[in-house]
């Protein structure tokens, strides 16, 4: 291993950096993947449900699970790339200064 | 209005007859225009206003040749692209004529159900961002191979990510010059081979004079255009209704044959199997085509990467929503009656009494959104729709040309064939010899193709970057034990069965070959071929015992620093 790279992998804020990130990035892929085939799913089983109206009306409510589930995916890259671009550039920041 | 549709109401109808019996997997045919269709008079303003887009777009082209100089200039636009421009583009390479033509034309003829394939198209994108985009643009250079190769030996990892590029550029690519010629046809009057020979040229020009830089802005161009273009029609269809999509979906359901059973899921997704396979192949293969991994080396450093990918899903994700009003207004507009009481956008109008039948619309049922631009806006919005699909495809050919070319020149010659002894002017020199090639072998497809079923092969595309290019790439950031072999043996095996599978399968072995009953019952091969390719990744893998896989292993470490923190990854040109 080149030595700045050793010098990296010994600083503690490495390790943080890592693992806060990876939890994060794992628990929002996993928030997708459960959105997404809870869709399939409801989509393949639940017919009946997303085909109720709302009210008295034709909407049903597949129709706002539907947009949801788009919504969803934006929301959830907000997400990410709001904590990624502050928080996580930060101490990135800092561990690539202190291994100079 | 009824002047211009009766020059499309002689266009045989046969596209509209996939429309009733959508299996999953014909969703990637949803925008490819199947069948014959027949010349129409030609269109003047869409011509026009067509001109002018090709006038502009190469005037752009002029300006990124002079800019374009070094290989990082060609291959990456320089890595100045920021992320706001290069989430249009992502997006641009995503909303091809297919998604907005095809999408449309789902939700038109079956409402809610066009919703279920929005969705399984966005929904990657989430994933790219949080697995892939900044340990992506850590790690490479110019193309998803730097990455995938980086502590591998670089001859067979290269020439199989090559392979996988390949094969995936090349059936995307004969979709869409089919699909262009047909739809061009259509739309503007101009002979089959004509549109193809205008697409194969343009796109040679456009990539061999100005690189990425040009093939970006192009592709931006475009964005804007249909985003606007669309964003107009929803708007118009929401004000018909007084900005209510309760009214909205009343009419619709008033009208279309189906009636109410449109507000919900209908019988595309029989086969839990087939569409858990489905969502992840599209998924997954998102995460694999080589032209939109191409685009994380255009910005300057992961920071914008992310930035990339969030604004690339809100335009996408925007962009879907709009189909779908677009498709329900379709419903309305085009099988209700208008202000004179006529039906001018069918073959024939419905007897008195009877709902007109979803088919019988002129062009066939991916004419659905052409249609309702004509209704909303008139003679002239309907050629600014016309001349926006044409430069749709156009800007996306440009984008999987360029792919193409960066994999044979930066992967095979400049890597496997000289070994990385190889200047960047000579390395360039065989991206743009390549470039032409590929546009001459794509205008030949393009032409032998006419009158074949090319609607399998965009989910070929997909599914070859889900089970290939896909597990090699993930797998060789996230697991420190891959070595070159298992990578070898892991993406062959996704390859081969992926393709086996779909030519044994209901869209090939019986759609096109005309077998009566599929060898393979499930149309998408996904769920077998991107787990076989990860087995096959992991058991090549952990049985490797050789010195070099020793090595690779402990090289791991230094990649893996890299790819958090970004130490001494590429930067943006100084210029």
């Amino acid at each position: 291993m080149s030595q700045s790279a050793q010098r990296i992998v010994n600083n503690p804020k490495f390790q943080e950096l890592v693992a806060k990130r990876s939890a994060f990035a794992w628990t929002l892929s996993i928030a997708m993947l459960v959105i997404y085939f809870g869709f399939i799913l409801l989509v393949a089983f639940g017919k009946e449900f997303l085909g109720t109206p709302i009210g008295s009306g034709v909407t049903t409510w597949g129709m706002p699970i539907g947009v949801f589930t788009i919504l969803s995916a934006f929301i959830l890259t907000g997400i990410y790339v709001r904590r990624a671009n502050g928080e996580f550039d930060e101490l990135n920041r800092q561990i690539l200064e202190e291994t100079k | 209005m009824r002047a211009v549709s009766n020059r499309i109401a002689s266009t045989v109808a046969a596209t509209a007859a996939a429309a009733g019996t959508l299996v999953p997997a014909s969703v990637y045919a949803a925008g490819a225009v199947d069948g014959a269709v027949q010349k129409q008079a030609t269109n003047v303003s869409a011509i026009v206003m067509f001109l002018v887009f090709v006038l502009f777009t190469l005037g752009i082209t002029y300006w990124a040749a002079r800019r374009t100089k070094s290989a990082k200039d060609f291959y990456a636009a320089g890595g100045g692209i920021t992320g706001f421009q290069n989430g249009l583009a992502i997006a641009g390479d995503y909303m091809s004529a297919a998604s907005f033509l095809g999408i449309a034309g789902l939700v038109y003829a079956n409402g809610f159900d066009g919703l279920i394939y929005s969705v399984g198209f966005l929904v990657g994108w989430p994933l790219v961002l949080f697995l892939i985009a900044e340990r992506l643009r850590n790690l490479g250079k110019y193309t998803f191979a730097d990455v995938a190769s980086y502590r591998f030996k670089q001859t067979p990892i290269r020439t199989l990510s090559a392979c996988g590029s390949l094969a995936t550029v090349t059936f995307y690519l004969i979709a869409q010059m089919v699909g262009a010629g047909k739809l061009i046809q259509l739309l503007f009057g101009l002979d089959y081979m004509v549109a193809v020979i205008i697409v194969g040229v343009l796109m040679i020009g456009y990539v061999t004079f100005g690189g990425m830089l040009a093939t970006t802005w192009v592709q931006i161009i475009k964005a804007v255009l249909l985003l606007s273009g669309a964003s107009f029609m929803a708007f118009m269809i929401l004000a018909k209704f007084g900005f209510s999509p309760e009214a909205m979906f009343k009419a619709a359901v008033d009208v279309h044959p189906k009636g109410v059973a449109i507000m919900s899921p209908g019988a595309f997704v029989s086969d839990p199997v087939d569409t858990i396979s489905l969502g992840l192949t599209l998924m997954f293969g998102t995460a694999g085509l080589p032209h939109i991994l191409m685009r994380f080396f255009t910005v300057s450093d992961a920071k914008e990467a992310r930035k990339s990918v969030f604004y690339a899903t809100g335009f996408i994700g925007y962009f879907y929503i709009l189909t779908f009003i677009i498709g329900f207004g379709a419903i309305v507009l085009i099988l209700g009656k208008d202000a004179n009481g006529a039906y001018p956008f069918l073959t024939a109008a419905p007897a008195e009494g009877v709902k007109a039948a979803v088919a019988s619309v002129i062009g066939g049922t991916n004419m659905a959104a052409i249609h309702t631009a004509h209704a909303v806006g008139g003679d002239l919005f309907f050629g600014f729709i016309s001349a926006v699909a044409f430069a749709t495809i156009l800007a996306v050919v440009a984008g999987l040309t360029l792919a193409g070319a960066s994999a044979v020149s930066h992967d095979l010659y400049a890597s496997v064939f000289a070994r990385g002894r190889v200047n960047e002017a000579d390395e360039i020199r065989v991206s743009k010899i390549t470039t032409v090639v590929i546009g001459i072998v794509s205008i030949v497809l393009g032409i032998a193709f006419e009158n074949q079923n090319v609607a399998f092969m965009v989910g070929l595309a997909f599914a070859i970057a889900a089970s290939t290019n896909f597990p090699v790439l993930l797998m060789s950031m996230f697991w420190g034990r891959m070595t070159t072999r298992g990578a070898v043996m892991g993406g062959a095996i996704g390859l081969i069965s992926a393709c086996v599978m779909i030519a044994l399968g209901p869209t090939v072995w019986k759609a096109v070959l005309g077998h009566p009953t599929a060898i393979i019952g499930y149309a998408n091969p996904g769920v077998f071929s991107i787990v076989l390719a990860f087995a096959g990744i992991w058991f090549f893998s952990i049985t490797d015992n050789s010195a070099q896989a020793e090595k690779e292993r402990r090289d791991f470490e230094d990649q893996y620093v890299r790819s958090q923190t970004g130490l001494g990854a590429e930067g943006a040109s100084a210029h």
